[in-house]
């Protein structure tokens, strides 16, 4: 990280301190406090305290250990969904293509397969299933969310077909770890597995070239083409990876609920995208960090669980959900139109 | 000609940030009537045809409508007074059909907010027929051609009872047969008695139907008279005819060896045939017509799109440039025209914009390492005496001409052999045109080689070594130094033969 340098002077006019410009304007911490994740740690802390008010069952270690399920399947997706989104393109069909890997799985138990072999279809269908999404949108042109809601139907068909209204069971008891196994004390295998991914998205987004092309496609394709970037190459990448985290978390789901139906997973397209915008990821692309990705994933998840515990019918959740993603896209825009204001 | 005038601007003027678009121009425009308005890039003509059609609205001057002041504050209050235009692109709907395009606004009714389709067709044909195309009113425009859509346009301008006619370079995507026809057209108008303004950088068909003319240079009204009455050689000469009030920063550079040789270049549709050779240390100016295909090509050059024949030679060896990455490997960049679409990327900041295509070099195995970004951006930019409150301030929060530097910078920073620079100093303050200028001359006395596109006269013959003219895709003529005269390059780009 390079020095702050202050602009010498009073007052920042870019007047006068035009001959010497320095690399940032604020310190990383005013830039901190600045952020969307600011405001979003405020309101995870506010829930938790309202939680913990709330329920005395809430601080329990294993009562969080468990709420924990209720977000880390659909975070580790979202990861990958921010950076697809921040590249101005979206994919509606992280949900059925969870469908098909599972039933893919499922069929391959009936065949006798045993869990290496179960893990390497899986992962195998996702990226199968995020390589069409990239050739059609990146090769052909299409429009993404045209050609996303198109193989969300498809995918999702495609497990109907195969499973009918039976569902595949008889998982081996070393495939279920991925779903059920705990590391070390409270702290689950997808837990860890949502940590690690945390930081292994946190860091390609930022720290790396590769994230730095994500940023300049989202905000200006022609410009980042002009510029040397491989525009179309970069989104196809960003599909694959959306379709293999949706393996990884069919994989951990199936291996949770140990059984594959062709409904599982129904829904979850919504979720994980109001979690990236929640995260403070801009819907239309070019702005958005993991950090505020892993934030909303905590907020989100002990919402859930606080409605559990407050016995919440689960259609009240779903009420909660529709509302907050319409709060959270309106939010940011309103935040944006105050912070211009008191700049200015 | 003593008909009172349809249309009248005394005095007006306009100006925006920097710039004086238009200096107390005067014009008249009368009944049945032609009169062609003629001028540079960036004379003020599209001003004026702005202000006559009420998009923009004059600083000071009076518009005048059969004699009585008038103000047009809005678009809708021009198309009352009578005052079309049709644009190079017509501004019309694809998606609607053709009556509706036609009566869009004031369509025949029924009652209210119900059409008379019937009646709407038929009167819709009987326009159609007066400006002498047969076209069914009810087939949508997006299966019309070009053609048939300015003659859609034409007769929405007589559906609304048009007095004034503004043609904006109306034949420039025409075929000839097909020009020939607006021609025919533009004779008919003129017999209903319209006054028609006609712009047009093509001097044959201003002689061909125009019965006045009118010079504009740098925003002011040079000349005007009856054409019958002028010559080519004297439009030319108003047109371009200036005191060189710029000085342009111009230093001695030894031109050195061949560095990129292009062979047989040729595209489809957009140009044919481009040869040429640029040396070490030399300022190559393409001159031309907007349309000419200048930029087609020089994207072409840099793998933006496909020629479909054609050999690079960079320093003797040929390279195969199938996109902007390998261009930018090859050592060829692209400063392009169109800075907000094409060159910055408002919404990352300055220092991420000079970086993007240098990622290779700033980074290590992929990994980003701020330190060093910052002190390229740093390092480019100061030579452009770029002015910003930090290196993190997005660049959409610059002015044009700082935004304009921090593209340059990006471009320099991957230290290229060819730069190619695309009408570098379009739409920026004067300020910033001297410095893009001066920094111009320090690249091609560093050894670095130029080519720089520009539809300027002053700039292309202050800055270039040595000129390329094109006109509708092809080179058209080449200009030594020594060589140079404004009227040559006109003449050149317009296609007007030697006066004998």
């Amino acid at each position: 990280m390079a020095d702050v340098q202050r602009a010498d002077g009073h007052g920042a006019d870019g007047q006068r301190v035009a001959r010497h410009i320095p690399d940032r304007r604020e310190g990383r911490a005013a830039r901190m406090l600045k952020g969307w994740e600011a405001l979003l740690v405020a309101v995870a802390a506010a829930i938790f305290l309202v939680n913990s008010f709330a329920s005395p069952y809430f601080l329990d270690p294993w009562n969080l250990s468990d709420a924990t399920f209720n977000f880390t399947e659909k975070a580790m997706i979202a990861f990958a969904m921010a950076l697809v989104i921040i590249s101005g393109e979206i994919d509606l069909s992280v949900a059925s293509i969870i469908a098909l890997t599972s039933t893919a799985m499922g069929y391959a138990v009936q065949l006798g397969f045993d869990t290496p072999a179960l893990v390497t279809v899986g992962l195998a269908t996702g990226l199968l299933c995020g390589a069409l999404n990239g050739a059609l949108v990146t090769g052909l042109g299409l429009p993404s969310i045209v050609v996303t809601i198109g193989t969300m139907s498809l995918f999702r068909g495609l497990s109907f077909i195969i499973l009918g209204d039976q569902a595949f069971t008889g998982y081996p008891a070393s495939f279920s770890w991925f779903g059920q196994g705990y590391v070390w004390w409270v702290f689950s295998f997808e837990f860890c597995l949502f940590l690690l991914f945390a930081v292994v998205y946190g860091v390609l987004l930022h720290r790396t070239s590769f994230g730095r092309t994500i940023y300049a496609i989202g905000n200006n394709p022609t410009a980042a083409l002009f510029s040397g970037v491989r525009v179309g190459r970069v989104k196809f990448l960003l599909f694959l990876l959306t379709g293999l985290m949706s393996a990884v978390a069919a994989i951990c789901l199936t291996a949770r609920l140990g059984s594959t139906r062709p409904s599982i997973a129904l829904g979850w397209e919504l979720e994980v995208v109001t979690m990236v915008v929640l995260g403070g990821v801009n819907i239309l692309g070019g702005s958005g960090t993991i950090p505020g990705v892993v934030l909303a994933a905590l907020i989100m998840g002990m919402v859930t669980f606080g409605f559990g515990l407050l016995n919440v019918p689960g259609i009240v959740m779903s009420i909660f959900i529709g509302l907050l993603l319409i709060t959270v896209i309106a939010l940011p825009i309103l935040y944006g139109r105050l912070r211009r204001r008191v700049t200015h | 000609m003593r008909t009172k005038p349809a249309i009248a601007l005394e005095g007006i003027s306009k100006s925006f940030p920097g710039v004086r678009a238009l200096s107390k121009v005067s014009l008249a425009l009368h009944p049945g009537s032609v009169t062609a308005l003629v001028g540079e890039n960036g004379a003020g003509k599209s001003t004026l045809v702005k202000i006559l059609t009420g998009i923009y609205q004059p600083d000071e001057g009076v518009i005048r409508v059969d004699g009585a002041p008038t103000r047009f504050p809005s678009a809708s209050s021009a198309a009352r007074a009578g005052v079309t235009a049709i644009h190079q692109e017509t501004v019309l709907f694809d998606e609607l059909s053709v009556a509706e395009n036609i009566f869009l606004g004031h369509a025949p009714r029924i009652g209210p907010g119900l059409i008379d389709w019937r009646k709407m067709n038929a009167d819709a044909r009987a326009l159609l027929a007066r400006v002498g195309a047969d076209l069914d009113p009810s087939i949508r425009l997006r299966d019309l051609g070009i053609a048939s859509k300015h003659l859609v346009a034409i007769a929405r301008a007589l559906s609304i009872d048009a007095r004034v006619v503004i043609m904006d370079e109306p034949t420039a995507a025409l075929s000839h047969k097909e020009i020939h026809e607006l021609y025919e057209l533009v004779d008919r108008l003129k017999a209903d008695g319209k006054a028609i303004l006609f712009i047009s950088h093509k001097f044959d068909e201003i002689f061909r139907i125009a019965d006045r003319y009118t010079v504009f240079r740098d925003g002011s009204m040079v000349g005007e008279g009856l054409i019958a009455e002028t010559t080519q050689d004297d439009l030319v000469r108003l047109m371009v005819g200036r005191d060189i009030g710029q000085v342009f920063p111009k230093q001695a550079v030894a031109i050195g060896e061949p560095v990129l040789t292009v062979s047989g270049y040729r595209h489809p549709t957009e140009f044919e045939d481009i040869n040429f050779e640029l040396r070490r240390g030399e300022i190559l100016g393409f001159y031309g017509l907007v349309g000419a295909g200048r930029s087609e090509f020089m994207q072409s050059l840099i793998g933006i799109t496909k020629p479909s024949a054609g050999a690079v030679r960079l320093d003797g060896e040929v390279r195969v440039i199938r996109s902007p990455a390998d261009a930018i490997a090859a050592g060829i960049v692209y400063v392009p025209e169109e800075r907000g679409r094409q060159g910055a990327i408002i919404g990352l900041p300055i220092f991420q914009n000079v970086t993007l295509p240098s990622l290779s070099r700033t980074s290590r195995a992929g990994f980003l390492r701020l330190a060093e970004e910052f002190a390229l951006a740093r390092d480019y930019t100061a030579r452009l005496d770029l002015r910003a409150a930090s290196f993190d301030q997005d660049v959409g929060t610059l002015s044009g001409g700082n935004q304009q530097k921090v593209v340059i910078a990006k471009w320099l920073a991957t230290k290229p052999k060819v730069i190619i620079l695309d009408e570098p100093t379009k739409g920026i303050d004067i300020g910033s045109k001297a410095a893009v200028h001066a920094f111009m001359s320090e690249l091609a006395a560093s050894g670095l080689s130029v080519i720089m596109v520009s539809s300027e006269i002053p700039e292309i013959m202050g800055m270039a070594d040595r000129v390329i003219v094109m006109r509708e895709g092809r080179i058209a003529a080449r200009f030594e130094r020594d060589a140079l005269s404004a009227e040559g390059l006109v003449r050149a780009a317009a296609g007007i033969r030697e006066a004998a």
